[in-house]
């Protein structure tokens, strides 16, 4: 029976599930603040910044796995630190976690960058004079306005965890029941012969959850534009 | 309750530098795109900060720039009327007319709140979202959200220059509303000179960044030399009461003993308005001219006459009811020997009503 799932690949997707929810949630507010730091502010160093957050965008995921193994793994300057708080990184799935998220960023980054450039000003302008704060004015006005776009980042960035390989299985291995997301347990499964049926079934996960993920964003990115403009 | 302001700014090869004492009522700033008058608001309303500027209302003050002194938008409590409404697109109207309050934590004033409402007449539109409503009931639900937050100012940037005749006609008559009976001070931008007769109690005259002339809006209006709009827009303002209804279907005004008659004006015998007469629609004649359509014509003297180009002069006529503005040519200020002091008659072809008083 193709769709009849052993423990091992329940245990995969569960991983991938539970590992693209933190890393989705943690950088949603880091992805929002930076979005807005590059949409709104002239800094120093604004362009370093946007090259920073683009990086693992455009780096070999390889690359970007063995970077964080570097800093994050046990030895590293900030995963010994943090190790000193209880928090473990390398070969755990909070490391897979922590990968996802750093991959997802930057799509997160240029989804929400533009729904907050496309707020016009002049209405927060308005909100000023009505004797609104600018933390009042952000809470008000600027983020439901550009609540379409933060769901469309979210869920594009929820998506783009789910599928995360290269950095993740450098940085954390494909430890079953602890770092083996659903792509990776693919590709395990297809350097054995005899598995193309459980690699096809994990296979139509991805795809279903991929196609959930896009299909319920377009939903809540309608009904939010409903919902403020009356149309 | 008084605006004073002082701004000095530059800015691509534009330098403003104006100062000015905006009194109770309503002050127009009156003067082409480009001289400086949003810039000037929009200073006031802490939406820009200029190079050097000293704004105050009465002791508070919103800029010193001397002192270091810049008090943020949105602790200045205005009431700011955009050209293009602004309202919040997410929100009913009715949210966006609690906005101001609801962003300075304070409690309804329900009473406030009721008469606002009713007086803009926008009653039926508070689950309506700003989208679907017409721009003469966006512009009414920006006034209201501007009055709803309580200000201790109003400032309005040609908040009629984006709807058509009709949507003005509907629009303005809240604005001597809101002059008459709030007794809030108001801002007002301007290029037109028909809401400038209409509504100014101040004109500050601007012109390249200057303050071309300010003063009571009758004088500044009746003046030749305030020419911001051009020549084709200059025009005297006068004070008059309806003295009769005739029964040939004209109304007739009395200008401090001058009458002058119009159409039927709908409105009853004693009442108080302002009529503009713009200046192309007046000619001078020395002697009482008979035998002409024209019914307007009063006597008066010559007061002033200015060049206003090659060809053409503004001639100020004074009558009893104060200062007549004809344009004429020069040819014809040579031909008739118009010097000051020589008496003439004004015949008026013109007389617009500009307000009720």
């Amino acid at each position: 029976m193709l769709l009849d799932f052993s423990p091992a690949e329940w245990q995969a997707i569960a991983l991938s599930i539970k590992v693209s929810f933190v890393a989705t949630l943690f950088s949603l507010p880091l992805a929002l603040t930076a979005a807005y730091a590059l949409a709104r502010w002239d800094f120093f160093g604004k362009q370093f910044l946007n090259g920073l957050v683009h990086l693992p965008l455009v780096l070999p995921p390889v690359v970007t796995g063995y970077v964080l193994l570097v800093v994050f793994g046990t030895r590293g300057p900030v995963g010994a630190f943090l190790q000193d708080w209880g928090l473990v990184f390398a070969f755990r799935w909070t490391g897979a976690a922590l990968a996802a998220a750093i991959m997802a960023f930057p799509l997160m980054v240029r989804a929400i960058r533009l729904s907050l450039e496309a707020v016009d000003p002049k209405l927060e302008q308005a909100g000023a004079t009505l004797g609104a704060s600018p933390v009042w004015i952000f809470l008000t006005i600027t983020l439901p306005l550009s609540v379409p776009g933060i769901l469309a980042g979210t869920v594009l960035g929820f998506a783009k965890s789910l599928g995360e390989f290269g950095a993740t299985i450098t940085f954390v291995s494909a430890i079953p029941g602890q770092t083996q997301t659903v792509p990776s347990a693919i590709y395990a499964l297809l350097q054995v012969p005899g598995q193309e049926d459980a690699a096809l079934r994990l296979v139509l996960v991805s795809v279903v959850l991929a196609m959930g993920a896009l299909l319920l964003s377009e939903v809540l990115a309608r009904r939010t534009m409903k919902r403020m403009t009356g149309v | 309750m008084s605006l004073s302001i002082s701004i000095q700014h530059s800015f691509d090869g534009f330098a403003l530098d104006v100062s000015f004492e905006a009194p109770k009522g309503l002050t127009v700033l009156y003067g082409r795109s480009g001289s400086g008058k949003s810039t000037i608001i929009n200073a006031v309303a802490g939406l820009m900060r200029p190079d050097n500027a000293k704004i105050s209302i009465d002791e508070q003050v919103l800029q010193d720039s001397g002192a270091g002194i810049f008090m943020p938008a949105y602790k200045r409590k205005l009431g700011y009327i955009f050209q293009d409404s602004r309202l919040f697109p997410h929100l009913t109207v009715a949210r966006n007319l609690e906005y101001g309050e609801r962003a300075a934590k304070r409690s309804m004033d329900k009473a406030q709140r009721e008469r606002v409402i009713e007086m803009l007449g926008i009653g039926n539109l508070l689950d309506r979202r700003p989208l679907g409503l017409s721009g003469g009931e966006k512009q009414r639900v920006a006034i209201g959200r501007a009055l709803l937050a309580d200000p201790q100012l109003i400032l309005a940037d040609e908040p009629l220059a984006s709807l058509d005749a009709a949507r003005k006609a509907e629009i303005l008559p809240y604005f001597e509303r809101i002059r008459d009976e709030t007794g809030i001070p108001i801002i007002y931008v301007s290029h037109s000179a028909n809401e400038v007769a209409r509504l100014a109690t101040t004109v500050v005259a601007l012109e390249a960044g200057k303050v071309l002339r300010k003063g009571p809006a009758l004088d500044v209006l009746a003046d030749p030399t305030t020419m911001p709009m051009g020549v084709g827009q200059v025009g005297a303002v006068l004070n008059v009461r309806i003295r009769a209804h005739h029964q040939d279907g004209l109304t007739e005004l009395d200008a401090s003993g001058d009458s002058y008659f119009l159409p039927h004006v709908t409105a009853n015998i004693g009442t108080n308005l302002r009529v503009r007469l713009p200046a192309s629609d007046v000619m001078l004649a020395t002697t009482r001219p008979s035998g002409l359509s024209a019914l307007n014509i009063v006597a008066g003297r010559v007061e002033a006459v200015q060049h206003t180009g090659a060809s053409s002069a503004i001639v100020t006529v004074s009558t009893r009811a104060g200062a007549v503005l004809a344009r004429v040519t020069r040819r014809s200020v040579a031909a008739m020997a118009l010097d000051v002091g020589v008496p003439c008659f004004a015949i008026v072809k013109t007389v617009a009503i500009a307000s009720d008083t």
